[in-house]
């Protein structure tokens, strides 16, 4: 089966030199969750920039390849590169806040991909996305898509987003810490309504998020990743089962658990990061940027 | 919300105008300077300056001057200019619509080269297509509208004659028209040789009026879009598959446009103030180049006629602008 989204070997440095991402590899399958977790600056979102193409213009993907359903971008002119990603591919994310556009209505920016981009007629694109906004559970699809963003919650506009994201039917979604910004008691509503439409919409989803605990309620596949390098890959029943990196072991005990919520947290332990370190600093010793 | 801040306006604006009326009033009779004497010719016995004196109201106290003065404006009777001895009001809503047509379409000119300056620069960011509309702004900012037009005159009139540099329409032609506001008559009429003839004669005075604004709006507007484009609804676009451009003119032009809305309405008075030059260096026959000869001659009703009609002139735009911030911003609206 051709992965929805296969990366390998990818490596990204910013305009100095510094190397940002190191020769990460990882496939989702069709259908499949696969978490992206990590602590911030791990460069877990910029995996999800990379795969969409919109890496911000200071970082420069140095060597590897992003193939989505079998396409490599690198292979395409910017123009088509733009129209498979448009096509193929969705995000949701982070913020709910800043992701829709203050002074359009929710109406012409959820439905603009299915009208401009795949030219839909505006019928079929509007019951397309009432359907959706049923789907996210959005009761008063009427109101909310004449509404201006300010009009709305964050929950509901995430909702929105979300039910954005799945209209045109993607085959690979970006989730981007879709929950993050989010109040805790929203957080598990939305959670549940991802879970929901990818379980009904078969949809590849690539989730990056720093939080284990989504980890093991949203996705089947777990990469690790530390300082823009993948420490372990493994389902994730098994990841939380047997986790076989230290820094993997370390991250779940730093994890602060509801059953003991007055424990101390732990940070990271100090030996693990040292030896993670030794561990980047060798491989970046032979690693030399490709053109210089 | 909107109703009660166009209430507020229009009082601040009624007191603005009041002000401007008594500086203006006061001012130019504090200013060297006596229009009689100017219109007698020398030696004219001291009975005569008097009598002539009196005609005009002007052996009263300035305070009596100035309240007949404003009661007969409140009653839409402006006085009667001393040089032209026509009445203030007729001869200026005569010369109005020429200035405001060579300032819309300098506004307009100073819009669409600012703001296709501005998309251009916002989707070439960091290139050297930037750093050239950079330079272009400089130049166009750091050179006053009188001297682009002097520069024009003698590139387009003089050296490489493509357009008219004296007067608002050829003598020769037959005008129809029944309002001042040729342009706008002759386009409404269809008569376009009247257009063009209009628009050749317009075009330098209303470049020369634009560049700095045009820079100015260039140069802003590119800024807001720069600002806009790292956010995450912008991002949002790219991922759907708009291109670049259309992600500007699509989720971010309205955003940038609205600080710089202000900006233009603050700067288009500027532009209008800029007129009474700029009329003057190309004939034109506006308000602008009326004003000047108003001040030689001491022409002091015709003075206070033209720079209240100016200062209404601001106030509305500025009201205008704040209205259409309101229209355009829906948090304003809703708020």
């Amino acid at each position: 089966m051709i992965p929805a989204l296969e990366i390998s070997g990818l490596s990204a440095t910013l305009a100095n030199g510094a190397r940002v991402l190191r020769s990460v590899s990882l496939t989702v399958e069709p259908g499949e969750v696969r978490a992206l977790v990590g602590e911030s600056g791990a460069g877990k979102s910029m995996i999800g920039k990379a795969v969409l193409g919109v890496l911000p213009p200071s970082v420069r993907i140095a060597e590897g390849r992003i193939g989505l359903e079998g396409t490599d971008l690198g292979d395409l002119s910017a123009k088509a590169r733009r129209a498979l990603i448009g096509a193929k591919t969705a995000l949701i994310p982070q913020d709910p806040l800043t992701a829709l556009n203050p002074s359009r209505r929710i109406g012409p920016q959820t439905t603009d991909r299915l009208t401009k981009i795949l030219g839909w007629d505006g019928t079929r694109a509007d019951a397309r996305i009432r359907q959706l906004l049923d789907e996210v559970q959005i009761r008063d699809p009427e109101r909310v898509l004449r509404s201006y963003p300010h009009e709305l919650s964050g929950g509901m506009r995430q909702r929105v987003l979300i039910a954005a994201a799945f209209a045109a039917e993607p085959r690979l979604i970006v989730a981007d810490e879709p929950t993050t910004a989010l109040d805790v008691t929203v957080q598990k509503q939305i959670l549940r309504l991802i879970a929901a439409l990818q379980r009904e919409h078969g949809t590849a989803i690539l989730f990056v998020t720093h939080d284990l605990g989504v980890v093991a309620k949203i996705s089947q596949k777990v990469t690790v990743l530390y300082a823009g390098k993948v420490v372990e890959e493994a389902d994730t029943p098994a990841l939380f089962a047997d986790p076989k990196h230290p820094y993997t072991r370390a991250l779940m005990a730093a994890t602060p658990k509801y059953t003991d919520p007055f424990a101390s947290l732990k940070p990271v332990d100090e030996a693990v990061l040292a030896g993670l370190a030794t561990e980047i600093a060798a491989a970046d010793r032979d690693w030399r940027a490709p053109h210089g | 919300m909107i109703l009660q801040r166009f209430l507020t306006r229009l009082l601040t604006m009624a007191v603005t105008l009041f002000g401007v009326a008594v500086v203006v009033f006061v001012v130019i009779r504090i200013a060297p300077g006596d229009p009689i004497a100017m219109m007698l010719p020398p030696g004219a016995s001291q009975a005569d300056i008097d009598r002539l004196r009196a005609l005009y109201g002007l052996d009263k106290s300035i305070v009596e001057q100035f309240f007949i003065w404003l009661a007969g404006v409140l009653h839409g009777d402006f006085g009667t200019s001393i040089s032209l001895r026509q009445d203030v009001l007729g001869l200026v809503m005569n010369r109005l619509p020429a200035t405001l047509e060579l300032s819309i379409v300098a506004l307009l000119i100073a819009v669409a080269v600012g703001g296709v300056l501005a998309v251009i620069g916002a989707r070439e960011r960091g290139t050297a297509v930037e750093a050239g509309i950079d330079v272009a702004n400089g130049a166009a900012l750091s050179i006053p509208d009188f001297l682009w037009g002097l520069a024009f005159i003698l590139v387009f009139g003089v050296l490489w004659p493509v357009f008219e540099i004296s007067g608002r329409v050829s003598p020769r032609l037959e005008l129809p028209f029944v309002t001042q506001f040729y342009l706008f008559e002759s386009i409404f009429r269809l008569r376009f040789d009247l257009t063009k003839d209009l628009l050749s004669h317009m075009f330098m005075p209303a470049l020369a009026l634009a560049l700095p604004l045009a820079a100015i709006i260039a140069q802003l507007l590119k800024q807001s879009l720069k600002e806009l484009l790292s956010l995450d609804y912008v991002v949002l676009a790219r991922v759907k598959g708009f291109s670049e451009t259309q992600v500007i003119l699509r989720e971010a032009l309205k955003n940038a446009a609205l600080p710089t809305l202000t900006l233009v309405g603050v700067q288009f008075t500027f532009l209008i103030g800029g007129t009474v030059i700029v009329e003057r260096l190309f004939s034109y026959e506006g308000l602008g180049n009326m004003a000047i000869d108003a001040v030689i001659n001491r022409d002091l009703p015709l003075i206070q006629g033209i720079v209240l009609v100016f200062a209404l002139l601001f106030v509305l735009i500025n009201l205008a602008v704040d209205m259409l911030y309101a229209v355009l911003n829906p948090r304003l609206r809703h708020g």
